[in-house]
């Protein structure tokens, strides 16, 4: 036994990889599911999601032929689902950055068995999330105008001082760089499964994705200082994102959004539904790849307690905007508050208070923390939780200054279509991505086993 | 004072010709690469299946100066942000918004910082793929489980006193598994 591990087995530090793994049977485990033949289970359910996704985009184009009248947008709700949508799935995304970024540079080894699903997570919700901005200025086509470009127009400009134009920034920026900080990981990941391949075709198709990476230690000491790089950079790009996400709010000058505690509420909320949706995927991906030595109890323990503590920060949020309503003595802004919980969306505030402040308690419970159908459970609710405190926010636009221009807002069949699409297309995206990519990182991995070190120490 | 040096943007070099050992655990590969530093074979290298710590102290080869790049990149990005968000509203097309100045530049600051995240993200990456290499997917592999679970010593044949029997004792006396003479010619 290494001094390493006696040391660890004398604080009672659980392993990160249990099973007693030697580095081939982690590589055999985890590239696993890339190699064989996929499941009927897995079959089945790549149909019905893509089933969903094609009509999604069926939809999406008889939405465009019409026009958005389809929808259940008027005035003054001119802000509906597809916003609502936005600002879940790019939440959903912000906590595979936080586990690829801030639990990298806390040198936190738990990250490593799910960093790699986390991202590519986070890549699939941006995307759904931009598809969501981009569809709701009506014409998409034209979508390129929010760029600054040279044109023909004589000296026009985007009007950098909008939030909108923050927006298109800060995603297009939180894309890019969450992509090539995934891809980056991957190289070596793929090298692995290339240099494992039988068949020409897997051989020819990983070659070309694995960039020829053959893991010289000179280019190993450059990617492990990039990591660290973009796992700097990401950290402040994480909070940016849903900061002016929530700016898009703030900036305003409606009662129930123009506050300044927008952006840390926005931010908080948005690692919480993020970390539930990890915790959704990795209690299935473990499950039906079986990687339980990979994703252990342990893993799912603290991420559950990530989800308690932001759960609460959620709730403080809650009531401090209330509490800060009332203090202001500003009457619109009560009233603003007061229609939130006891106006005619009442209820998809209760639902938000009792999915987002009231489930995730039960982590406070060890047993709970370390049981697998709560914290599935747990982790459906506070993400239903999470699509309505969007919701909610949303609907402050129903009652403003003037009780003459109230309006309500009822989704139609098209608005439901749409945030059904968003799941097919992320679950799409996913499915697919486990078959052709390894689900959990080979070599990250391998650096937290008890066997990886060398003499220096 | 801490100034960028030439050599810590060692590039990766081809493994065309040259003697390959196989090890079958870190320590194995940590001491064979303190032998050949102690050696001198020029512009050796290791092939690790994921970075083992130390290595790089081992092999003689010098941090990564990747970081300077990504500061330059920062400030680039960060000039770019400033100037062009100035000149455009400032001057090529001027707009006055609720009579705020047509500096005002705090609402500058977030497209800023995105332009300096972005810039300094891509340019540190795209010299990385320029020093390991990549993308090239006509690559040889010399062995395929050096991506797996065993490691690589490679002394090319460039190195000086480069001796192929030589080098092949010298490999084979630290404990390498296999050793295998890798030739232009022998590519698959």
């Amino acid at each position: 036994m290494s001094l390493a591990q006696a040391v660890r087995d004398k604080l009672d530090i659980p392993d990160l990889v249990t099973g007693g793994k030697s580095l081939k049977d982690v590589t055999v485990d985890i590239a696993k599911p890339n190699e064989d033949f996929p499941t009927k289970l897995w079959w089945n359910t790549f149909l019905l999601v893509l089933t969903i996704t094609l009509i999604d985009v069926a939809i999406i184009g008889y939405l465009f032929y019409e026009g958005l009248y389809l929808l259940g947008i008027n005035n003054p709700v001119g802000w509906g689902f597809f916003v609502v949508n936005f600002v879940f799935w790019i939440g959903i995304g912000h906590a595979g950055t936080l586990i690829s970024a801030v639990l990298f540079l806390f040198r936190q080894g738990w990250r490593t068995g799910i960093n790699r699903a986390a991202e590519a997570m986070t890549i699939f919700a941006v995307l759904v999330a931009a598809s969501n901005l981009i569809l709701h200025v009506g014409r998409p086509w034209l979508g390129f105008w929010l760029f600054p470009y040279p044109n023909e127009r004589g000296p026009l400009w985007v009007n950098f001082r909008s939030p909108l134009i923050w927006d298109t920034f800060a995603v297009s920026t939180y894309l890019s760089i969450s992509m090539v900080f995934w891809y980056l990981g991957l190289i070596p990941d793929l090298a692995t499964l290339r240099d494992r391949a039988t068949e020409t075709w897997r051989k020819n198709l990983y070659n070309v994705l694995a960039f020829g990476w053959v893991g010289s230690a000179r280019a190993w000491s450059h990617l492990e200082i990039v990591s660290m790089i973009l796992a700097a950079l990401s950290t402040p790009l994480v909070l940016s994102v849903h900061t002016i996400v929530s700016f898009d709010f703030a900036v305003s000058i409606l009662p129930g959004w123009h506050t300044t505690i927008f952006p840390p509420y926005f931010v908080a909320g948005a690692i919480f539904s993020g970390f539930a949706m990890v915790v959704t995927l990795m209690v299935i991906a473990r499950e039906v790849f079986n990687l339980k030595n990979y994703i252990t109890m342990k893993h799912l323990d603290n991420m559950n307690k990530i989800m308690m503590v932001t759960g609460l920060i959620v709730g403080l949020a809650y009531g401090t905007e209330f509490f800060i309503a009332w203090y202001s003595g500003n009457e619109y802004e009560v009233f603003a508050f007061w229609n939130r919980a006891f106006g005619p969306y009442g209820w998809a505030y209760f639902i938000m208070i009792s999915c987002n402040v009231l489930s995730p308690q039960v982590f406070w419970f060890r047993k709970l923390r370390y049981n697998i159908p709560v914290m599935f459970v747990a982790s459906l609710v506070v993400n239903v939780g999470m699509w309505f405190e969007r919701f909610v926010i949303m609907m402050t636009l129903n009652r403003d200054f003037l009780p003459s221009s109230w309006a309500m807002y009822t989704p139609t069949l098209f608005d439901y279509a749409m945030l059904i699409g968003t799941f097919g297309i992320f679950f799409t995206l996913f499915l697919l991505w486990c078959r052709i990519m390894p689900v959990i990182a080979i070599a990250e991995v391998k650096t937290v086993m008890p066997q990886k070190e060398g003499a220096h120490h | 004072m801490y100034l960028p040096k030439l050599e810590q943007f060692h590039k990766y070099k081809e493994m065309d010709e040259g003697v390959l050992g196989i090890f079958e655990t870190p320590e194995a590969i940590m001491h064979a690469a303190e032998k050949a530093k102690e050696k001198d074979y020029k512009g050796f290298d290791c092939i690790l299946p994921y970075p083992v710590h130390g290595i790089d102290e081992a092999m003689g080869t010098p941090r990564s100066g990747l970081p300077w790049i990504t500061f330059f990149a920062g400030i680039f990005g960060c000039t770019i942000g400033i100037l062009f968000q100035y000149l455009t509203h400032a001057y090529d097309w001027p707009l006055n918004i609720s009579g705020k100045s047509l500096n005002a530049w705090f609402a500058y600051v977030p497209i800023i910082f995105e332009l300096t995240v972005f810039s300094a993200g891509i340019y540190t990456v795209a010299t990385l793929c320029f020093l390991s290499g990549i993308p090239k997917a006509t690559r040889r592999i010399l062995h395929p489980d050096l991506t797996s679970h065993r490691f690589g010593l490679w002394i090319p044949k460039s190195a000086k006193g480069y001796n192929e029997s030589e080098v092949v004792s010298f490999v084979k006396g630290l404990g390498g598994s296999e050793v295998t003479v890798v030739k232009p010619e022998n590519q698959k």
